[in-house]
């Protein structure tokens, strides 16, 4: 009785849902955000995949960027189940993809800063088990010049002594802990003339056992010395490891909240 | 274009076109420069003291309709000349100014003061160049290195009011404790930071009037983007101190009493303490963004704006500074450990 309850349930959301695109019916949802590169950034991420605008994805960031190295993002989905990857682009962005997320035994949520090189929609786009691409977004309003600019660290030779140094800490949140960490890198996009791109292109969250909770692929656009706020389904320390595209390894054990 | 080609037009046009041209050369003639500044900027000073006048700002943000007229200016009229402390953001207001300030007085300007170097305190500074513009060497040495881009960014926001504007450097070192007499008035300088790195204060002794520039901020949200927070307090407690009948803020209306210094700390202090609470929560910079003000703060002009702005200028080291606790707490051999 339940399970038909449930089905009646799900055929009903399914219905309420907006239009889903499928393999065989190639069609792209309008933009609520109305991006001239939204058909674009559908072919290039969602191929045929079926990709719907959904609610529950929520992209906070600021309406204008204050700061154009320091763009804050959140991306959460409450609500939204069985989310295995999380894409984040900028439509307008020189270098459109910013990061993807890959939360394993972790909530589908995730804080950062990235560069921004103009006015542009950030947009989420989680695929959830089903193969579904779940996208949420905002438009920020910027004077620009972030993707493009040197970084701070490309005029001061000290970084190189502190490179992948990190900083981290975990807060309880009932049975589940939130992470948040910064590592200590340049994240040059490859675009300030004479600089070449040097980011950290790989990070990865594990329990003691070495089993993984979460990943995280930065691109380019990432702030420099990024800082990332991420939420595990674990309530016991956990390391980092990461990589750059130079092939630098660095990795760092995080002790469970203090208080 | 040749007077062949003119008749060309003539011809093709008919009479309508050689009216409307007509009425053009008229007009331009008639000496129209001056009236454009007069056309974006409708300043009405305001006399809060013997011989001295205030132009207060739209307490908003910059906007293509306040054309960035958003900061207090002000003029003091002296036998020696007119001494004016701050140029507004752009040529058209300098020169919106100068008009405004020839209805009051045939004196002619002698001296202006720089408060600061942020774009609507002395982008006004290219309708001054005749005379002495002074500033603290911090806010001079922030004018030659940034003007530009700060001009630049606010043709951005305001648009075609800025024409014309160039980023005119203090040509005049003062220094904190200098003194200067203009006719019956004794002005003191006074060289504080906070605010930004170098924010001067003008007393008028005569009058008993400190133009305390952005130092002060009343109804309105005070700014931050080149703010040292610890500085500032201390500046707003000095001053506190200080024996005035008028202070004249940066923004907001002016004040019998030092309520805006006043509420500008206790504003800072909420904002910092916010952040470290919301840092010790472990909340991201974007989620810190959203949060909502308690009524006192929330009823500023400009907020949530200054406060979204404040969360970028001031949150990063802030939330920094709660990951290196935690080590400290922790164990100090795990912090920093790359391999």
């Amino acid at each position: 009785m339940m399970n038909r309850i449930r089905t009646v349930l799900l055929a009903a959301a399914l219905l309420a849902a907006p239009v889903v695109a499928s393999a065989a019916n190639t069609e792209v949802p309008e933009d609520p955000l109305q991006s001239s590169q939204w058909r674009y950034m559908a072919a290039k991420f969602f191929r045929n995949e079926p990709v719907v605008f959904d609610e529950r994805v929520k992209v906070e960031a600021p309406a204008y960027a204050e700061d154009s190295l320091n763009t804050p993002v959140q991306i959460s989905a409450s609500g939204l189940e069985g989310v295995e990857h999380v894409l984040v682009f900028a439509d307008m962005s020189p270098i459109v993809r910013v990061l993807d997320y890959y939360p394993v035994k972790a909530d589908p949520s995730i804080g950062f800063a990235f560069k921004i090189q103009q006015a542009t929609p950030i947009r989420a786009a989680m695929k959830t088990a089903d193969g579904t691409w779940h996208v949420g977004g905002a438009w920020i309003d910027a004077q620009g010049g972030g993707c493009t600019a040197p970084s701070v660290a490309s005029a001061n030779p000290m970084w190189e002594t502190r490179l992948g140094e990190t900083e981290a800490r975990l807060w309880s949140t009932g049975a589940d802990q939130r992470l948040k960490f910064r590592v200590i890198h340049p994240m040059d996009t490859g675009l300030a003339a004479g600089i070449p791109a040097f980011y950290i292109s790989e990070l990865t969250i594990a329990d003691a056992d070495g089993q993984t909770l979460a990943r995280i692929t930065p691109h380019e656009p990432v702030s420099e010395n990024p800082v990332f706020t991420v939420d595990l389904d674990v309530d016991k320390p956990v390391t980092l490891s990461g990589r750059d595209n130079n092939g630098n390894r660095f990795s760092a054990p995080v002790q469970g909240p203090s208080s | 274009m040749s007077a062949v080609d003119r008749c060309g037009l003539f011809r093709r046009c008919g009479a309508l076109f050689a009216l409307a041209l007509a009425l053009a050369l008229a007009l331009s003639i008639g000496g129209i420069g001056s009236s454009w500044a007069a056309g974006y900027y409708d300043l009405q000073p305001q006399k809060i003291a013997d011989d001295t006048y205030v132009f207060i700002g739209a307490m908003e943000n910059f906007s293509f309709d306040n054309h960035g007229a958003i900061s207090n200016t002000a003029f003091i009229v002296t036998e020696d000349g007119v001494v004016v402390i701050d140029t507004g953001p752009s040529r058209l207001y300098g020169e919106a100014m100068r008009l405004a300030i020839g209805k009051v007085t045939d004196q002619p300007v002698a001296q202006v003061y720089i408060t600061h170097a942020h774009p609507d305190h002395f982008l006004g500074n290219n309708a001054f160049d005749d005379v002495p513009i002074g500033a603290l060497q911090g806010t001079i040495d922030a004018a030659r290195q940034i003007g530009g881009d700060l001009a630049t960014n606010l043709y951005n926001l305001v648009g075609a009011a800025m024409r014309g504007t160039n980023a005119v450097v203090p040509t005049q070192v003062v220094k904190d404790g200098d003194s200067a007499t203009f006719g019956t008035h004794k002005l003191q300088l006074i060289g504080v930071a906070g605010h930004t790195a170098a924010d001067l204060m003008v007393y008028d002794a005569t009058t008993g009037v400190l133009f305390a520039g952005d130092i002060a901020f009343h109804d309105r949200a005070p700014t931050t983007p080149n703010a040292d927070i610890d500085i500032w307090q201390k500046t707003l407690a000095a001053t506190e101190k200080r024996d005035f009948k008028w202070l004249v803020p940066g923004h907001g209306p002016v004040s019998e009493n030092s309520e805006p210094l006043k509420q500008t700390s206790d504003y800072l202090t909420w904002l910092i303490t916010h952040f470290q609470d919301a840092a010790a929560k472990g909340d991201s910079q974007a989620e810190v963004l959203f949060d909502p003000l308690p009524p006192r703060w929330s009823r500023l002009a400009v907020e949530p704006g200054e406060y979204r702005r404040s969360v970028s200028h001031l949150y990063p080291a802030i939330e920094r500074q709660s990951l290196i606790d935690a080590h400290a707490e922790i164990d100090p051999k795990a912090a920093g450990q790359g391999s």
